[in-house]
Order: C-alpha cells, then structure tokens, then sequence
C-alpha cells in the first residue's frame, strides 16, 4: 500500500533558512544543507525548499544550495520561490532537485506548466496553490480563490476550475496551500483539500494549519490528501517526524516508519 | 578498475543516480555513445518519460543495439523505472515496440477508486525470490515510485518483488545479468543505496 508521505518545507532566504530547527540543546541550525541531511535522517519522505531570496543573484545562491543539498540526502525534494521560467527550472533540475513548483508564474503564465511538463515530464511539475475562502460567486463558484503574492493579491480565477485546468496542461502533482488556515496551527482546511484532491487525478499535498499530529491524521483521511506538510511543527522542536508517524499508523493511516 | 556507464537516452535527469552512485565512492561515465557501452563492465539503464520518444532515441543514437549485445555478453545490467519498462518487447505507452530483452509487455496501471495515478510515492516491495542484487533489504523497507505503467513479463521467474497499487504489479525483476526495479532506488534513502551498492558488487550470474 502507498504510504501518506510526510513533507518538511524549509524556507530560505539569501542561501539560510529563515527558521531553524531548534534541537534540544536549544542549537539553531540555519544551514539549508545540514537541515535537508538532519529530516533525512529523521524519516522525512520528501522535502520543499522555498526560496524567498530578494536579491538580484538569488538564482546562482539558490543552485548553490540545491547543488548541496542533493550530495547529501538520497529522497526526492523540490524547489519553489521565484521559479519564472524554463531556464529557472532546468537550473534546479540540473542541481539535482526531483521537481520545481510553479505558483505566481503559473497563475500569471499557464503556459509554463505545459512547457515544464513537455521539456521536463509531468512527474517533476507541482502546481503551488494560494488559495483563499471567499463568497460563492458565478466567477467563483466553488467558493475559494486563487491569490498570489501571499495572498495579498485576489485573481478572480476559481481555485477548483483552476486545478483541473493544471492537471489538463501537465501538471504532475499539486501543493494546496490554504492562505486561511496557513500559520494558524489550527488544522488544515480539509474542505477545500477534500474538494481540490477528490477532482483531481494526481496527487495532492496539503499544506497551511498543522498545529498537531491529529491535524495530519484528519487531512490524510476526512481530507483525502497524499501527503502532509508540515513546518513549525517539527522545526521548533515539538515533535519529530517519528512522533507523527507513529500517531498516524496507530490510526491506521499509512506511512513509511523504517528508514 | 572495471568501467561503469550510465545511459543517457534524454529521458529524464540523470544528476541523481550519477550522485548517489558517487556516494557509494563511483564516478559512473555518462554516455550517449554506443561504443562506451560496447565496452563497459556494467551500465546503468535509468529513464523516466514515455516509452515512444525513449525507443525513439535509443534507435537514432544506436544505443538499442549496443544494450542488446552487452545483454548477450553478459556485462550487468541494472534498469531503472523507464529502463525497467522498455527492457520489455513493446510498451503499451504509444503503442510501441521495445528492447525484448526480456519477453513480456510494459501494462498501464489501472484506474481504480481512490488511487491515483501516477503512482507516486513511498511502498513496500515484497521480494519471491533471492537475487544477489536484493540481498539485505528488509520486508518493510519502502522505495520511492513515480510511474503510470509498470512491467510485466511473461515468465513468472523473471519477477523478483511485486509491490501492491491496487494490483500487484512486478516492481522488481531479474533474468540472467539483468536486475531492474520500477522504483528509484537513488531516491529510497539507504534501502536504495544499499541496492545500487549490491549491484555495484554484482557479477552479473544469477541462479534462477
């Protein structure tokens, strides 16, 4: 059976991480790399790099740390933030990441996800979704937004007719954040994933809201999702990957507990 | 020092396998030229992609040809996820005839209720037979899968795992100095870098 994967996103800005994972001895590591090799270790089943990088030479600081990353752990982890173009995305390919995540430029530029897919294979495509609840309208039928520079920006484009126009260009697998329930701690929104995976034939990640194991639990199963990500969670310390694995496979969610 | 190449048929990125068969201490040679395959000690077949452009390539760049002989003169083989499939003689992906290296079709994983495919993500295999290329890999190991089809041979002893999606499909085969897996074992963590290492130390005999 398919195990539900468990997917760590690390933010980095200017080659650190904005958040580091804050160990017992109360140690910060911002090291990207020494991040990636420390949830390898500790069962992590993929990871998400998001480059929030502003500078002007972002890209050759954001390869230099895919580059690094990929000598040290040996699972699939892709790359997000500021990817705008082919070029981006054959540069993190090339760097040994598994697969790129389009959100911004995708909404801006749908064409990039079929031009990704062709050049690249739809398996190393993600859909970044910002997605934010809304009135139902008739722009907006399913009652959730797409939005962009962080959910600062409405798009008018509904997010379920969104998602099924991804997958019909190529996309491989799409990262659902919900900009509602994102830094809350209070549980995913299970809705709109449950909406969002059951409409989609490709795999779903949910992401935005996980305070607790029982989150998780609740968005693999009621939710229907592929997979979970998690960030605060386990960075600062309140939890280890095993912890949540174990709480999910004694509620009979799948998941890879040997590694 | 034997020679080991990894074959680049344009089907995918390769910086993976060529990373983790670096930290097993080996600089594999990636090669699109025939006469390099002609003569390596053993080869790495990845791939991912569609079997139509695949085949495609492999016959423009005659590296069909040069995997066939080096099947006949016995240099271990490993395929990988595409290299898996079109060892087979046709693919049901664009209808398309393939390598033959073993006898047997490449099916399309079925749709079923709540399984999504592709298949993508972490699952067991469970392995039949002993294959010294799968010797230490522990029943509840998982391996990391991306695909839509998967390979099915027509003899039964030619599958040495099966891996359950649904269906149980062939996720693991071996015949004569061929080994493939329809997994990626560069992306399984240490279960998978224990494989690649087994087949690094692989003479290529095998007793069904």
């Amino acid at each position: 059976m398919l195990s539900k994967r468990i997917i760590p996103c690390l933010d980095v800005r200017d080659g650190r991480t904005t958040k580091g994972i804050k160990f017992k001895n109360n140690v910060d590591i911002g090291d990207p790399v020494a991040m990636a090799r420390f949830y390898y270790e500790a069962g992590a089943d993929e990871l998400v790099f998001y480059d929030i990088t502003a500078s002007s030479d972002r890209r050759n600081i954001m390869i230099d740390v895919v580059r690094r990353v990929a000598a040290e752990i040996f699972i699939p982890f892709s790359v997000g933030g500021g990817i705008r173009n082919l070029e981006d995305m054959r540069d993190v390919l090339l760097a040994g990441a598994e697969k790129v995540s389009v959100n911004t430029a995708a909404v801006l530029n749908p064409a990039i996800i079929s031009q990704g897919a062709e050049a690249f294979g739809s398996q190393c495509i993600v859909l970044g979704m910002d997605v934010k609840r809304t009135q139902p309208s008739s722009q907006i039928p399913s009652g959730y937004e797409m939005v962009i520079h962080g959910g600062r920006t409405p798009m008018g484009i509904d997010a379920l007719w969104w998602a099924q126009e991804a997958v019909r260009l190529g996309a491989g697998e799409i990262c659902l954040n919900s900009i509602d329930a994102d830094g809350t701690q209070a549980g995913y929104e299970l809705t709109l994933t449950r909406m969002i995976s059951e409409a989609v034939p490709i795999p779903v990640i949910a992401s935005g809201g996980a305070g607790v194991p029982e989150h998780l639990c609740q968005v693999l199963s009621e939710g229907r999702a592929d997979a979970a990500l998690i960030a605060s969670m386990t960075h600062y310390g309140d939890y280890t990957i095993r912890e949540i694995k174990e709480y999910l496979s004694r509620r009979d969610i799948p998941v890879r507990l040997t590694w | 020092m034997s020679s080991l190449v990894v074959i680049d048929y344009e089907a995918g990125n390769l910086t993976s396998v060529i990373r983790s068969l670096k930290a097993l201490g080996v600089d594999g040679a990636v090669t699109q030229d025939p006469s390099v395959v002609a003569a390596a000690d053993r080869i790495v077949f990845p791939g991912v992609g569609a079997a139509g452009k695949a085949m495609a390539t492999l016959q423009r760049l005659g590296l069909d040809r040069a995997l066939k002989d080096s099947f006949q003169r016995g240099a271990p083989i490993l395929g990988i996820c595409l290299g898996a499939q079109i060892i087979l003689e046709f693919s049901e992906e664009n209808e398309t005839p393939c390598l033959g290296l073993l006898p047997g079709r490449t099916r399309v994983l079925p749709q079923s209720p709540g399984l999504k495919v592709p298949h993508m993500g972490w699952n067991r295999v469970r392995f039949l037979r002993p294959h010294p290329v799968f010797v230490g890999l522990p029943p509840e190991a998982e391996y990391y899968f991306v695909h839509s089809y998967y390979p099915a041979p027509s003899q039964e002893s030619m599958v040495l795992g099966l891996t359950d999606y649904g269906v149980d499909f062939p996720s693991a085969l071996g015949w004569r100095n061929l080994a493939a897996t329809q997994f990626h074992p560069e992306k399984s963590g240490r279960f998978g870098l224990r494989l690649l290492e087994n087949f690094l130390a692989w003479d290529g005999s095998y007793a069904e």
